[in-house]
């Protein structure tokens, strides 16, 4: 295989080195590819599809995150075929989850003209809070399934696995073993998860406590009891 | 809730432990098997015993529709809830077991009863079917509550005609085909043929047959194959794919239950060609009858030495096992049956690398369903040119077809490639049955419908690609002119909305957007722009999906959408025809 290849992204020539993704080498020739579930630091998985883009001779559209530079290749990033699916994703997520404090995914949804009312009637998933540690809250009605938190807390960070899926489909959600509250876990709080999580739907509790308007004093004597509490539950079950 | 007695959990661990978490499906089973559901405290101890982390353990679990995370019932009925049953009345078979059931959890053994919906079951040719305990009911409205509960049923009876009979020469006798019929009725020469010959002759031979996957996808057989051979990986794996689950599909299953050999031969002939010395037979869940024929096939035929160390005396050596399926119609996408195998959750991988490089294990892998594996026999017993005598130029072969619904004789049809439409339905399945042909869905519930000017279209690859319908895997549901397409069509968004995996956002969201919108088209009242919706959504999921389950989710709406416009608008304006 060649050290470089050359290929045509909207018309434009470009040259990356081989193993370069669809997505890196637009980039490289200034072109922006609106992207949700990938991450720099994160296995690609290909979930959100939101950066297709159209290759000729391909059946169907491909997601630039994964799919690697071939040479001659023709990619189209902003085809109407591109937009339109992008558009009806962003449409159908605006329909299911809580994106109030996922800015940048609502940007997209401006740029491409996206309808947020675009689907009546439609089950949102709307699971209630999960707060049941001093560290961070799970809201995961804001949960767009980036599987960002589950892959840093395995293999591509902490090897801790301590949240899985649950369901499947439109159901599908990010749990534990059982439902079981973090502290029952292998969790080891190190906070990796809330800090790749792109909607705050992981959330530091302190600032969870704050927007619920709780002063700083209040909140560390909260959080600081909760840790103790924690503290001690082992010692006093033998 | 009662104390979960763990001691009885220690031979499964002791069996399955060892394995590591490619064992996770199977101990799963046997812990299911021995506690009717799987307990936190048993499936902690199996996630120990296999170490595989907690919860990684329970996303198995709700991964499969078939593994229960809370009690159930000690009798659970699954009712097929998909077209051809919901047809032949399922809808009030349900009801009708639901008013007789109530529902005690503590009640003493064998008092306690549930009814749920079931996907396809795979045995549409007998409709209204259920299944009791993994025992498969046929015409079950024709069967009293008190014998459907204790399950004192007869196994159902094997529907096979057609013109020629080359896979099916064995089936029809209701019960499976023995290793020594099988063998006096030149069964396993094949097989022998192989031997003496080179991998390369083998694969030369197959290519020159023209043999092309019958799993749905079409490609070419000896293709796949000279791919895995020359890739560089060892060991190589052959899987068969019998996880059998298109809304309409039972041909697998008939072949399975009545020649087991017929298959094992083409797997042992795939082996022998790419090199690989150990295999997987994946079976879906629901098949428990056809698993033990299986099962009972691949001891005989160790017993007998055609696997295990020396294949018929041969150097090559290959062995294998049988994997049961837990409900998930996605883990038939060939990678996502390998993630299976591997004891995780059946998402489907990115693609590339292909399974012949990067398969089972990260191992060249040819995957290749039932059906295709039972045409190897016969290739390399008769040679590629007698094969070619039957079917077309660029259709060779016998075909498969599955044909339930408003069909007079419902059945599995085996016919050489070219036959007309007409002559599949009219001639072999007696026609129509209570009216007019309105139209057929090709290619199960991922495909397309047929209408009746599509009667003289010849069953081929090249012909049915220029009239756009799909082959699929060989199923044809009939629909006649009184039934409500409408129906149909919830019944498929609703098998899609539950199985999509929920990986990538066009499926996982899309799916059950479809699925609302369909609701309101059965309910004869869309909203003004469902039509609009329905072709983003559609599109969005034909176009940018992952796997083959989200492209093909819009597909029968879509044709819907083209052969029946008037469907899709508020009742008061549809065409007279449209409100039957
Ligand atoms: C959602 C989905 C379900 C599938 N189910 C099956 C199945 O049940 N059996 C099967 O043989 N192939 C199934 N396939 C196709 C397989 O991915 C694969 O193409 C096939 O097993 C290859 O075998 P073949 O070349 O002999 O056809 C399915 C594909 C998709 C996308
Ligand atoms: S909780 Fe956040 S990081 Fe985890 S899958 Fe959901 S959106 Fe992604
Ligand atoms: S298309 Fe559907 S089934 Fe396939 S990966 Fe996406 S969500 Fe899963
Ligand atoms: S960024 Fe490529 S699929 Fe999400």
């Amino acid at each position: 295989m060649s050290e470089s290849i050359s290929l045509t992204i909207n018309g434009q020539p470009v040259t990356v080195p081989a193993g370069t993704t669809l997505l890196k080498a637009a980039e490289q020739a200034g072109i922006s590819i609106p992207t949700i579930c990938y991450h720099d630091y994160c296995t690609a998985n290909g979930l959100c599809r939101l950066c297709v883009v159209e290759v000729e001779g391909s059946r169907t559209l491909v997601a630039s995150c994964v799919a690697k530079a071939a040479p001659n290749m023709q990619v189209q990033t902003h085809s109407e075929r591109v937009l339109r699916a992008r558009r009806t994703v962003l449409e159908m997520l605006e329909a299911s989850v809580d994106l109030s404090e996922a800015p940048e995914i609502q940007a997209f949804s401006q740029e491409l003209n996206a309808d947020p009312q675009r689907f009546p009637d439609a089950e949102k998933r709307q699971p209630p809070v999960v707060d049941d540690n001093p560290m961070y809250v799970r809201d995961y009605a804001k949960c767009v399934l980036c599987w960002r938190c589950v892959q840093v807390c395995a293999e591509d960070a902490q090897y801790t696995f301590a949240i899985n899926f649950t369901g499947r489909g439109f159901e599908t959600q990010i749990g534990t073993f059982f439902e079981k509250p973090l502290p029952d876990t292998s969790c080891v709080f190190c906070g990796q998860c809330v800090g790749v999580c792109p909607t705050n739907a992981l959330k530091p509790k302190r600032q969870w406590l704050m927007e619920q308007g709780y002063s700083t004093d209040e909140i560390m004597d909260m959080t600081r009891t909760e840790r103790r509490r924690r503290k001690r539950a082992p010692l006093s079950a033998e | 809730m009662n104390e979960i007695d763990l001691t009885l959990l220690e031979p499964v661990l002791q069996t399955y432990g060892p394995q590591g978490r490619t064992a996770l499906l199977p101990a799963l089973h046997a812990a299911q098997d021995l506690y009717g559901y799987l307990p936190e405290p048993v499936a902690e101890a199996v996630a120990r015993a296999l170490h595989v982390p907690l919860a990684d353990v329970h996303g198995v679990i709700e991964f499969y529709a078939m593994f229960y995370p809370q009690k159930v019932a000690q009798t659970v009925l699954h009712v097929c809830n998909d077209p051809a049953c919901g047809m032949a009345g399922a809808d009030a078979l349900f009801k009708n077991l639901t008013s007789r059931v109530e529902l005690n959890l503590d009640a003493p053994s064998g008092t306690s009863v549930t009814v749920e919906r079931a996907p396809c079951l795979g045995l549409c040719e007998h409709a209204p079917a259920l299944m009791v305990q993994g025992a498969q009911v046929a015409q079950a409205d024709r069967r009293s509550y008190e014998d459907l509960v204790r399950g004192r049923l007869p196994r159902p009876r094997t529907l096979v005609g057609g013109d020629i009979a080359i896979l099916t020469a064995n089936c029809g006798k209701n019960r499976p085909t023995t290793l020594e019929e099988y063998t006096q009725s030149g069964g396993y020469s094949g097989l022998r043929r192989a031997l003496q010959s080179s991998p390369a002759e083998i694969i030369a031979e197959v290519k020159a047959s023209g043999l092309v996957g019958r799993g749905g996808a079409a490609f070419p057989t000896g293709l796949k194959w000279e791919g895995a051979a020359n890739a560089s990986g060892d060991p190589k794996y052959v899987v068969c794919n019998a996880d059998e689950a298109e809304p309409g599909t039972f041909k697998d299953r008939v072949l399975m239950e009545n020649d087991p050999h017929r298959i094992l031969e083409g797997l042992l002939i795939c082996a022998y060609a790419v090199g690989a010395s150990y295999g997987y037979w994946y079976i879906r869940g629901e098949y428990t009858a056809q698993m033990e024929i299986v099962t009972h096939a691949v001891e005989e035929a160790r017993q007998a030495g055609i696997l295990g160390g020396s294949v018929l005396g041969s150097p090559f050596h290959f062995d294998m096992e049988i994997r049961r399926g837990a409900g998930a119609y996605i883990c038939g996408e060939e990678t996502a049956l390998f993630e299976s195998i591997e004891g995780k959750r059946g998402f489907p991988r990115i693609k590339p690398p292909f399974p012949t490089t990067h398969g089972l294990f990260g191992r060249p892998t040819v995957i290749n369903n039932v059906e295709t594996l039972a045409n190897l026999p016969y290739i390399l017993a008769h040679g590629a040119a007698q094969y070619r005598q039957m079917g077309t130029e660029k259709s060779p072969g016998p075909k498969l077809f599955c044909l339930s619904g408003d069909v007079v004789r419902p059945g599995l049809y085996e016919v050489p490639f070219g036959v007309t439409f007409d002559h599949l339905l009219n001639d072999l399945a007696g026609g129509v049955r209570g009216g007019e042909l309105k139209a057929a869905l090709f290619g199960g519930a991922a495909g397309a419908f047929a209408t009746p000017q599509h009667l003289g279209v010849r069953l081929t690859f090249e012909d049915l690609r220029a009239a756009g319908l799909p082959l699929g895997s060989g199923v044809i549901t009939v629909f006649n002119q009184h039934r409500d397409l409408r129906d149909v069509l919830l019944r498929l968004g609703h098998f899609f909305a539950d199985e999509s995996c929920g990986k990538c956002y066009p499926c996982q969201l899309g799916t059950q957007r479809q699925y609302e919108i369909l609701q309101r088209v059965a309910a004869g009242s869309p909203l003004p722009e469902d039509v609009a919706r329905l072709q983003d959504v559609g599109w969005t999921m034909t176009d940018a999906s992952l796997c083959g389950l989200g492209q093909t989710a819009a597909s029968a709406v879509l044709s819907a959408m083209r052969h029946w416009p008037e469907l899709f608008v508020p009742a008061a304006q549809s065409a007279p025809q449209a409100q039957v």
